[in-house]
């Protein structure tokens, strides 16, 4: 890359101050403020479903129980599920820090369907509204998973609102999917082959694909799940002629493959985090790039892991438990890369790097946790127990939301041209890892002993592990409100951000922070593969 | 506050080493991940001077060594759970059998001798039992964890778990599938007793009549003998010793005749039609409680085979 290039383009205008009226923003198409519009949704989002969790956690600390009514514990578990699930995980890092960084890496000005993005966008917060709105008038207690024939015969609370919520927000994670798609094949700068792309880039790729893929089943059955419960026409509950585990074939269907929409762009995080901070090539880019892919494709043929009790065929759950284990090993090639990545590396200790080696611990934990319940006969032990919740809270929290938190700072100077607090950073990163395992360690044993979920009340033998789970939930949700406390500081009074603050490689390094509304003032021409370390200024600090 | 779980069945054992061994695994894999991460970063932080040496490397070999490995492991963990699991859902021919219904939220016992209970299962200890399950409403779950035994409850169809309980004691039930508001109050005692003691038991709770005697005078009230019995106009096949045995329906295929198809039977009688009968019989769908059903399914099963003489 030519400094030329840059300094051409730090005569435009920054994207941020391009156009300063409120219509700019919420009629823009450039995909760098859409990603803003999305960071400020799900921030909020994150917040009210945490919300929920803080008050669950409360709500345990005592056996019998510290809120009152267990129909309002219902509601309070079901909106974490429902709003963690769909209006923060699955969208989070592709619509906020993909939208930002996808066409920057690639080169590109804007996503192949700039008004697309921006219909996305309003899709989502329709949903969110209608979600909110389900909320406020009362909420609803079938779970985040609607099983019927409770949500469609046996419930009074609004599950059908809360299903076209679901249902309208679901359209715009299938829009982000195909944007993503055709960017990635048809936006590519000159020079930049497949195998010279980010592994970001293959991540939310292979993240699209089951976006665009899986969304519409969901679609399908939360539609079902609405008419048998409106018009009574008997799908699922077998009063009326339906079959309950239909429901649940469907629904896990999309549920499993969701999973990895959830971590497979925290895998992209990740990748991208660890070069730059240990000035070292991926270790098997190639291996990390196709996992992504071999993860996505195997994702959609072991939903039926999550019926090993409930009555499907005996050699359904053998396959199912087979096909389990086999998406479980390019996961496991992953970490062992990143770890291979680290070794003779220059390593910096950098917030992002923090959070990056956060998650490799804890998504390690998720992941071996994982080889508990894929184990047949383990599962029926320990299915529908804590053991469950804190297996993929180890994966979508500790993995996918520390990833999240890694990536936000590793781009924040270049989407907000600030610098953050380095030492806030860090002990962010600490404080977070720490809650982390003293909230969801004790769940395991929880589980082991046998404590089921979603029970407003329990055995005092269990209240132990239940206080030290909810002291632990304190320390983290400390470690998630400081971000939100030092990011929003550094937006006024943070240090100007240079263009590459971490020496990285990536064509978004190249263009100045905050980027201009185009992006790059001449189209990028790339010549290297990516995570081209060491860069020369490190090499004469060897031995 | 207790820290470890009773092993109270013939299967908690072998669930428990399973447990061990993946805990083991993981624990060995995550002193790996976490000894060389700690290990790398502390060896090659930025400031450290230690020799790197040559940079890129040929990665194949390593990646080949590390996938195959994690291959080998996970199926061997494949075959060991998936072995026990099939163990575990396959009951013993000789297993006493206790019905079970669920409701919200409470589970009902009822007993071949007519004993019923709410939220308790008395059960022998030593001797196989296997559960028939059904749901009045929604979907319940059955789960002992002292057992480590786990099966969903469904309405409007059996299913069926079991267990040999080897210690007796009383051990937690936990309905374990999320089923509305009082979902963590729907549990209950599984009493493991000693053979005399569960005897007693059985005697003390007695009623005026076994789930045989209650289910003959049903298959009456209910009309089933107008058919059934062999004397009437219409011809259905004989129910004299159909249970556990081959019946060839219509469409060429051949059922045994379990719980579950004598239920569908019942409620559903045009989806399963015995070959060579006309699909006559009308559903009992929505007429007979699911308690009564047991009781007519229990008589029915103790019908004799008919004598050929």
């Amino acid at each position: 890359m030519s400094t030329t290039v840059v300094e051409a383009a730090e005569l435009e205008k920054s994207y941020l101050v391009d156009k300063s009226t409120v219509a700019s923003w919420l009629l823009t198409t450039d995909h760098k403020r859409i990603a803003i519009l999305y960071l400020g949704s799900i921030t909020f989002f994150f917040f009210i479903g945490g919300i929920a969790a803080a008050a669950v956690r409360l709500n345990l600390l005592v056996p019998e129980g510290l809120i009152p009514s267990a129909e309002t514990y219902n509601r309070l578990f079901t909106t974490h599920g429902v709003i963690m699930v769909w209006f923060f995980l699955v969208p989070a890092v592709p619509v906020s820090l993909g939208n930002f960084v996808v066409p920057l890496m690639l080169g590109a000005r804007d996503l192949a369907f700039p008004k697309l993005n921006l219909i996305s966008w309003y899709l989502f917060i329709i949903g969110g509204i209608i979600e909110l709105y389900a909320l406020f008038i009362g909420g609803v207690d079938t779970g985040w998973t609607f099983y019927p024939p409770m949500s469609t015969s046996f419930n009074q609370s609004h599950v059908v609102l809360a299903v076209i919520g679901v249902f309208v927000s679901g359209f715009s994670s299938i829009a982000t999917g195909l944007n993503f798609i055709v960017t990635i094949h048809r936006l590519r700068a000159p020079g930049m082959t497949w195998y010279k792309m980010p592994i970001f880039l293959w991540s939310l790729y292979s993240t699209s694909v089951i976006l665009v893929l899986a969304t519409p089943v969901l679609a399908i059955t939360l539609l079902l799940l609405g008419f048998e419960r409106i018009f009574r026409i008997g799908v699922f509950d077998p009063a009326i002629g339906g079959d309950p585990i239909l429901f649940q074939h469907m629904f896990w269907f999309y549920s499993h493959p969701a999973v990895y929409i959830m971590i497979l762009p925290g895998f992209g995080v990740i990748s991208e985090i660890i070069p730059v901070f240990c000035r070292r090539r991926l270790f098997g880019y190639k291996f990390v790039a196709w996992c992504s892919v071999s993860i996505a494709v195997i994702s959609f043929f072991v939903w039926g892991h999550h019926m090993f009790v409930s009555g499907q065929s005996l050699y359904a759950s053998v396959v199912f438990s087979l096909l389990s284990y086999a998406v479980a090993v390019p996961s496991a090639i992953k970490v062992f890369n990143w770890i291979g990545t680290m070794h003779k590396g220059f390593i910096r200790f950098d917030a992002p790097m923090l959070y990056a080696l956060g998650f490799v611990g804890l998504f390690t934990i998720g992941g071996l946790t994982g080889l508990f319940v894929a184990a047949l006969a383990a599962d029926v032990h320990l299915t529908q127990t804590y053991f469950v919740v804190a297996h993929f809270h180890y994966v979508m929290v500790g993995g996918m939301v520390t990833a999240f938190f890694g990536g936000l700072h590793y781009w924040w100077p270049k989407i907000t041209g600030r610098m953050y607090p380095e030492m806030w950073g860090r002990a962010a990163a600490l404080i977070i890892f720490i809650g982390f395992n003293v909230t969801f360690a004790p769940q395991f044993l929880l589980g082991y002993l046998g404590m089921p979920r979603r029970y407003h009340s329990y055995p005092p033998d269990f209240q132990v592990l239940n206080v030290l789970s909810s002291a632990g939930a304190t320390i983290l949700a400390a470690g998630y409100l400081l971000p939100l406390g030092y990011l929003t500081w550094s937006l006024f009074r943070g240090e100007r951000a240079p263009a590459n603050p971490w020496g990285a490689t990536g064509l978004e390094w190249q263009t100045p922070s905050p980027p201009p509304a185009k992006n790059f003032a001449t189209t990028p021409v790339v010549t290297e593969p990516p995570y081209t370390f060491p860069p020369p200024e490190l090499v004469q600090n060897r031995v | 506050m207790r820290l470890w779980l009773p092993a109270a069945s013939s299967m908690s054992h072998e669930v428990d080493y399973l447990l061990i061994a993946l805990t083991l695994i993981a624990g060995a894999v995550l002193a790996l991940v976490f000894g060389l991460m700690l290990l790398f970063v502390f060896k090659y932080r930025a400031g450290s001077k230690v020799d790197r040496g040559a940079l890129a490397k040929k990665t194949w070999r390593l990646e080949s060594a590390w996938t195959a490995a994690t291959l080998l492991v996970f199926f061997a963990l494949f075959i060991w759970g998936a072995n026990l699991y099939l163990r575990l859902s396959q009951p013993p021919a000789d297993a006493l059998t206790v019905y079970i219904v669920a409701k919200q939220w409470m589970w009902k016992a009822e007993h071949v001798g007519g004993q019923r209970e709410i939220n308790a299962v008395h059960v022998p200890v030593g001797r196989p039992v296997q559960l028939v399950m059904t749901s009045e409403d929604v979907i319940h779950d059955f789960a002992v964890p002292a057992f480590r035994v786990k099966h969903d409850v469904l309405p409007g169809r059996y299913d069926v778990l079991w267990f040999r309980a080897d210690r007796p004691g009383t051990y937690d039930l936990f309905c374990t599938r999320f089923c509305g508001t009082d979902h963590a109050h729907m549990t209950g005692k599984i009493v493991v007793m000693e053979g005399p003691q569960y005897q007693q038991w059985l005697e003390q709770n007695g009623t005026s009549g076994t789930l045989v005697a209650d289910g003959k005078v049903l298959f009456m009230r209910y009309g089933c003998n107008g058919c059934h019995g062999g004397h009437g106009t219409v011809r259905a096949p004989s129910l004299n010793g159909v249970y556990g045995s081959p019946v060839p329906l219509s469409d060429g295929t051949t059922v045994i005749a379990d719980d579950r198809y004598l239920r569908d039977s019942i409620l559903m009688p045009r989806s399963q039609v015995v070959a060579s009968f006309a699909p006559v019989m009308p559903s009992f769908a929505g007429q007979i409680s699911e308690e009564d059903l047991i009781k007519l399914i229990a008589y029915i099963k103790s019908l004799a085979p008919e004598n050929h003489s």
